[in-house]
């Protein structure tokens, strides 16, 4: 395919995949340092919920991002921001191309869409109550609104044809979904990409504003939500005995990749490489992994033998750690059986304990704050960690932030479905 | 969806199994005897359920043929029920249900919507809100009580994937595609490229839809892209003001390298040529200009004499116009042969378009025949050849145009 620059070859032959640019948005704030500042201090972004009434909720708190529109927005509106301002800052730092055409493909992790109550109820009431059936009802308005804005946010496609359009980037976008590990998954599709040499960058994003009264009870239904709504910075506890759900938030990840040679003979500046990517699914069931851990432990193979490195190599994990006391337990149990007695020396954190799950967009921040890890030496804390659970025997950085060097991540990402991502995120060079 | 050119150098993609599912009937035997033996009808699909909309809707499935256990049914909704069905059928086709070892290492790519919702709960939720004195505090707890755990799992995009890897034990990579039409447009494109470049040998590609939704036609209706009264074939419509008719579809593809194929003594129904996906903001000729890049791209690889095409026009207005304008150019240059629209048979499918498109032209290709004329408008003419290559188009109801060339095997 039309790779002809390069000469830097990864362990397989393969171009190897730079990171030149980020950017980020958590309930913590807007950019990259502002959220490493936060993150690095152990400060939490849950609060409590003031989006919407919470009367009859069992989860009343979250990371909902507030402070970019006055007004409560539709969750494809939200989305397509935090994408945005991710993206900007993202394309910034990597000083490629120009405003408005970025040179290369798109590949965005967005939630499944649906429209919103809100729209629902002004449908309905606008409609003629003499029509008995509620959708019938609506459809009518419907059809005689004639508002594309509604119209087009209704659409799967519509939040990445837009930031396709904003960013300029090349062919048609990839709009996905596999559940959390989606971000990671964005990321995977983009490193295969110009793997294969389809092209030289990708922007890849994972985003995520679907914080809506329906979503959390569909959460909560499944019983995945933490319940401790009194004290919410303290609510996210991974690894802890006291966990018991995580909690659903708001923000967007985005990563420049660039073909490494490519990247280099631009004058860009480095600021990691995706090493490698690994991927299993679990046919056990919907939301749960198979007991013995065999497709997270595979995923977590997979992706060490794509990066081609030891076990002793890798000296920080981005855990996905949501703080459910299914997640926890069967990631842990997972790294024990990857890495034996030697995991005991491998700092481990999860930034959900900070920042709640951030679902769609998990994969893409955690990677954006791997990053990060390896670029200051310094390993943002496992906040909450009060009382350690005795069946997890892992060094999960507990409520301090840590300096040490960092060369090496494996960032994990699962999801419901059976998704199952990991991520091999190195410091350059190559 | 490359920015580069050279879609169609590296390892040859075979298309070894096909699963279909839609309104004309089940299975490969099925469609051809619908669509290329018996003399095509446009069919009168269900014009009362979902009045004023027609929707064509799936024939009655023995779910247990392909999904064994009930446990199994009752966690998946009428969509993840089409898709995992046809996933099983494709399987089949491919000879590798059960084959353990091979499905472990098969990579998955399903285009999906999702977001099947329960439109009775709704509308009760609808109607109380109108009348209720705290009307944010009714919605919540109406959602609390009246919403099913498992319903959300059939809501979740990604859980038509998540259902073929536990019914089918399908469990390489799993990625889930979303956006219509351009979402299938994808999942065959960027597997095929995965092939061609080494990064996976056997891909399970595919999508479901199912059309007897209420939800979904209120979406589309806020686009008034939806055509009203009798069901007729794609071309009439677009003359008439335009519209869409949705059908439900289930359709997955097992495309493999070559090699794969044949270390494992299996024969392909074609030859999965260039496959590219494009977008425009369909001012008016955008579109037509992206397909006529598509083809300049392609052009290597067609043969000397006019190649038939599959168009996925669906009927609404200017975005069918334009592509019937393109087609009679291409007739006229000598480049296209005879052109059918599938649409006026099936509907359209959204995600699973696409993928249907593919299904259906390698099939006529194994077949050594091309699907009889079904259009009054004397748009598409009788096929005199038996096809080698067939063109397969799909432009979205609202973005994304996407092209493939597929091959006769021998």
């Amino acid at each position: 395919m039309g790779k002809t620059l390069g000469k830097t070859r990864d362990h397989l032959g393969r171009p190897v995949v730079a990171v030149t640019g980020m950017g980020v948005v958590t309930s913590l704030g807007q950019g990259i340092d502002d959220n490493w500042a936060a993150l690095t201090s152990g400060k939490s972004g849950i609060h409590r919920i003031t989006r919407f009434p919470v009367d009859h909720l069992r989860t009343t708190i979250a990371g909902t991002v507030d402070f970019l529109f006055d007004e409560a927005p539709r969750s494809a509106v939200l989305t397509e921001k935090l994408a945005e301002l991710a993206a900007e800052e993202a394309i910034a730092r990597a000083k490629i191309g120009t405003p408005g055409d970025f040179p290369g493909m798109l590949f965005m992790a967005v939630p499944p869409v649906e429209l919103d109550w809100s729209v629902k109820r002004d449908l309905y009431e606008s409609g003629d109550a003499e029509t008995a059936d509620p959708y019938d009802r609506m459809i009518e308005s419907a059809q005689s609104l004639n508002n594309p804005d509604i119209y087009e946010y209704a659409l799967y496609a519509c939040v990445a044809d837009k930031t396709a359009d904003r960013f300029g980037t090349r062919g048609a976008p990839i709009s996905l979904s596999t559940a959390c590990a989606s971000g990671a998954t964005a990321i995977q599709l983009g490193v295969e990409a110009i793997r294969r040499g389809d092209t030289d960058a990708a922007l890849c994003i994972g985003t995520d504003g679907s914080v809506q009264v329906e979503s959390l009870i569909r959460f909560s239904l499944l019983s995945a939500l933490s319940t401790a709504n009194e004290d919410p910075e303290t609510a996210s506890r991974p690894f802890s005995k006291n966990r018991d759900g995580f909690v659903m938030a708001e923000g967007a990840g985005a990563l420049v990749l660039e073909d490494y040679d490519a990247a280099v003979a631009r004058g860009a500046e480095i600021l990691a490489v995706i090493r490698g990517v690994g991927e299993q699914a679990d046919d056990f069931h919907r939301t749960r992994s198979k007991p013995d851990g065999s497709p997270v432990i595979g995923a977590m193979r997979q992706a060490l033998g794509d990066a081609g490195i030891g076990l002793d190599e890798v000296n920080y994990i981005n855990a996905h750690g949501t703080s459910t006391p299914e997640n926890d337990k069967m990631e842990a149990l997972s790294l024990e059986a990857v890495f034996g007695e030697h995991v005991k020396a491998i700092p481990i954190s999860s930034n959900k304990s900070m920042i709640g799950h951030t679902l769609t967009a998990a994969g893409a921040i955690e990677a954006v704050f791997s990053i990060q890890t390896i670029r200051s030496g310094v390993i943002p804390p496992t906040i909450n960690h009060d009382i350690p659970d005795p069946s997890v025997s892992l060094d999960v950085v507990p409520n301090v932030a840590r300096e040490a060097p960092v060369s090496m991540v494996l960032s994990n990402s699962f999801g419901f479905g059976g998704q199952n991502a990991c991520l091999v995120i190195a410091a350059e060079p190559a | 969806m490359s920015d580069k050119a050279g879609m169609s150098d590296g390892r040859d993609v075979w298309i070894t199994g096909i699963g279909l599912i839609s309104s004309l009937g089940e299975g490969l035997d099925a469609h051809w005897q619908a669509m290329a033996v018996d003399a095509p009808r446009i069919p009168a699909g269900e014009t009362e359920r979902f009045a004023p909309f027609p929707v064509l809707p799936m024939v009655p499935l023995e779910l247990d043929k392909q999904i064994p256990r009930k446990a199994d049914q009752r966690q998946m909704e009428p969509w993840q029920r089409l898709g995992t069905y046809a996933a099983g059928l494709a399987l089949a086709d491919a000879g590798l249900s059960g084959d353990l070892e091979r499905l472990a290492h098969m990579d998955m790519i399903v285009a999906a919507g999702g977001g099947e919702r329960d439109v009775d709960v709704d509308g009760q939720i609808l109607a109380g809100l109108d009348r209720a004195a705290e009307p944010d505090a009714f919605l919540n707890e109406r959602l609390a009580n009246d919403l099913r755990p498992t319903l959300f799992l059939a809501q979740l995009s990604n859980l038509l994937a998540g259902n073929i890897s536990i019914v089918h034990k399908v469990t390489g990579s799993s990625r889930t595609f979303m956006g219509e039409e351009l979402a299938g447009i994808s999942a065959v494109e960027i597997a095929a490229r995965r092939i061609r470049a080494g990064q996976g040998d056997q891909f399970l590609v595919g999508a479901a839809y199912n059309a007897e939704r209420k939800d979904m036609l209120l979406s589309l209706a806020l686009g008034n892209t939806l055509w009203q009264g009798a069901v007729n074939a794609v071309w009439e419509r677009a003359n008439a003001g335009g519209g869409m008719v949705t059908g439900s579809l289930g359709v997955f593809l097992v495309l493999e390298s070559r090699e794969h194929a044949e270390a494992r003594g299996k024969t392909a129904h074609a030859k999965l040529g260039p496959v590219l996906s494009g977008r425009s903001r369909r001012e008016p000729g955008q579109a037509a200009a992206v397909a006529r890049g598509q083809l300049d791209a392609l052009r290597p690889a067609l043969g000397d004499k006019p190649v038939g095409v599959l168009s996925g026009a669906n009927g609404l207005g200017p975005a069918t116009l334009e592509e019937r304008a393109l087609l009679e150019e291409l007739v006229a240059e000598g480049i296209a042969g005879p052109i059918r629209a599938s649409q006026s048979l099936i509907g359209n499918s959204l995600e699973a378009a696409f993928p249907a498109q593919i299904a259906l032209a390698a099939l006529a290709l194994s077949r050594k025949g091309f699907y009889r004329p079904a259009d009054p408008t004397g748009f598409e003419l009788e096929a005199a050849d038996v096809p080698t290559q067939i063109l397969a188009t799909s432009w979205g109801f609202w973005r994304g145009e996407g092209m493939a060339l597929l091959e006769a095997i021998d």
